[in-house]
């Protein structure tokens, strides 16, 4: 892969120019210019554009626009949109019951009263579930956020940068991964002291950092090598430009598709981590509201 | 030779880090060890006094430069609860861990391979469809899980296997087999799952090679193209995930540990962090790391044996 050329490595950026790429080399009239012009406008427009730059039909595969979805999709979406919604909507769903009140019917088998019968304190093992869910989600998109925010920016850089800064991060990265990940997550988590929903997902996120800033470099290795990328150099595109316009949009999908399972792969480690530092195994003391 | 040096000081570069970075957590957690090592009912002179003798009075760096200079030599300190010297306690688990995870990978590997073989040589048919919703479904169980149910099969309804020990490879090999054999299964459910679809992947895509095309116009039997041709340069992802896996499983495999009652690494290493014992937790750790980097390197090794081409890249490098 060809390294970018010498004149682009030391060139410095004014503050905030990822956020206001230089519009001169947007083909005029298009809706980009009209939006990212000097005026300025909210991150959250940009944000947009991105979006809009990624769902571009160019830059999608062909055969994936092809492809039909199948039965199997719907079946799997609609599994994961029906837990989503489960857990987001469980303080409100009127046929959940409170997840640590005991009852009377202690072991009981399913019943109509409850739906996956209830533990050996006689708690609803159903409204449990779902009350669980909650955390497993939250913690699993989380700490993947966690890691796709840190990864992604260390992977672009050492990828778009290269020579010495890339052998010093990816170096950092090599040390990451080297270290062992639960250790990490169990010393985060007595660290602070507390076992929150927000310091299980940065024990957690922190073992994806590595693997999603490789997986980000070398998505942006082969398409910094792509021709499109020379076209907008050569048209003096600044590097924010650059890494913002041409090489995002083009590690984003690989990157979210690693990250989706990223998501699978957190919700299964939290529920392996020892039950002391994870709040959705702790069974409450019995009796408590 | 130019590219082996480079990567051993990259090794040892990485394994300083990797010690230093886990000194300075241990010594970051709370909990003292010295209030470990004296007892509960030590006085403040008898903790002042156990202080002095451990050196923790010294400053981290200097305490980090003696630790390494003990461990260079293989002391690398004692237990403070039960007092067994941690080079001891290394020497007992790792080859519990070891036996476990070659097992897993055996098994893992083994049934991998040929059906990642077939799936790929007729991709998009009914085998192929098959065995990615089965390796879906399989990797979407966690290993726990996997673990409960086969005890539950094999070693209570069946009885074919045992739960719960473990007995030393060179006193019963067969029974050392079957005792590991449940514990290494539940690991390798879920990563036979991956080196299929790895394996699955490469092969499709080395298949519309060149040489490929080729090697099929000479008219050599697509088994054979299969087998001589196409399998060599797919297994890359393949190595480089079942080495990983393994570096990462020494000390990731402490559920499966704990489940079937070994005494691994693992299990040591989280046993230490939660009765705040960190003098093992730092030998864990050097293990753990050090394998990892070894088992980085071998697979960096192992490229230059697969794929010639590699090798000449590096001899002109």
């Amino acid at each position: 892969m060809p390294a970018p050329s010498p004149e682009f490595g030391g060139e410095s950026q004014a503050p905030g120019s990822e956020y206001f790429p230089e519009s001169d080399f947007l083909e005029s009239g298009s809706m980009a210019t009209e939006l990212v012009g000097p005026g300025g406008i909210a991150d959250g427009q940009v944000r947009e554009l991105e979006g809009l730059h990624i769902l571009d039909p160019d830059q999608v595969p062909a055969d994936a626009i092809k492809k039909r979805l199948g039965l199997g999709f719907y079946i799997s979406a609609g599994w994961v949109a029906l837990v989503a919604i489960m857990a987001a909507l469980a303080p409100y769903l009127p046929f959940l019951k409170n997840p640590s009140k005991v009852s009377s019917c202690l072991k009981c088998s399913a019943s109509s009263a409850h739906w996956f019968g209830t533990d050996a304190l006689g708690r609803d093992i159903f409204s449990r579930i779902v009350w669980g869910g909650r955390v497993s989600l939250t913690v699993g998109v989380t700490s993947i956020i966690f890691g796709l925010i840190f990864g992604g920016i260390i992977g672009l850089v050492a990828g778009f940068i290269r020579g010495r800064t890339e052998g010093f991060l990816m170096g950092c990265m090599d040390v990451l991964l080297a270290f062992p990940a639960l250790l990490l997550a169990l010393a985060i988590i007595t660290f602070s002291g507390n076992n929150t929903v927000w310091v299980i997902s940065l024990a957690i996120g922190v073992g994806a950092i590595a693997p999603i800033a490789r997986l980000v470099r070398a998505s942006t290795l082969i398409t910094g090598g792509k021709e499109f990328v020379l076209a907008s150099r050569t048209l003096g595109a600044s590097q924010a430009r650059i890494i913002v316009r041409e090489i995002l949009p083009n590690v984003v999908l690989p990157v979210l598709s690693f990250a989706i399972i990223g998501v699978a792969v957190a919700i299964v480690a939290e529920g392996g981590l020892p039950s002391w530092a994870c709040p959705s195994l702790r069974p409450p003391p019995p009796g408590a509201a | 030779m130019r590219f082996v040096r480079k990567k051993v000081t990259q090794l040892l570069l990485v394994l300083l880090a990797v010690t230093f970075l886990s000194f300075l957590m241990i010594n970051l957690l709370p909990g003292d060890p010295a209030q470990v090592i004296c007892g509960i009912s030590c006085d403040q002179a008898g903790l002042d006094q156990t202080r002095e003798d451990l050196g923790l009075n010294d400053p981290i760096p200097v305490r980090y430069v003696n630790w390494l200079k003990d461990a260079l030599t293989g002391d690398m300190g004692s237990s403070a609860i039960n007092k067994q010297p941690v080079s001891d306690a290394i020497k007992e688990r790792l080859p519990v861990t070891l036996e476990l995870l070659i097992y897993s990978q055996f098994i893992a590997l083994v049934v991998a391979i040929p059906l990642g073989l077939i799936a790929a040589q007729r991709s998009g048919g009914i085998f192929d469809r098959v065995s990615t919703t089965v390796a879906f479904g399989l990797l979407a169980i966690p290993s726990f899980v996997v673990a409960i149910v086969l005890i539950l099969i094999f070693a209570v309804n069946l009885g074919w296997f045992p739960a719960v020990g473990f007995v030393p490879f060179t006193e019963n090999p067969a029974e050392n087999i079957r005792y590991l054999f449940l514990p290494a299964l539940s690991l390798a459910v879920a990563e036979l799952a991956v080196y299929m679809r790895l394996l699955r992947t490469d092969l499709i895509s080395t298949l519309q090679e060149d040489y490929i095309t080729m090697a099929k116009a000479k008219g050599i039997s697509s088994r054979r193209v299969l087998m001589r041709h196409a399998f060599r340069p797919s297994t890359f992802s393949l190595i480089t995930v079942a080495g990983l896996n393994f570096g990462r499983l020494i000390g990731g495999a402490f559920i499966i540990e704990v489940i079937f009652a070994l005494n691994g690494i693992g299990r040591y290493i989280v046993t230490s962090i939660l009765s705040r014992d960190y003098i093992p937790v730092q030998g864990g750790v050097v293990v753990v790391a050090v394998a990892y980097v070894l088992i980085n390197f071998c697979i960096d090794m192992l490229y230059a044996v697969i794929d010639p081409r590699i090798r000449h890249a590096r001899a002109i490098a």
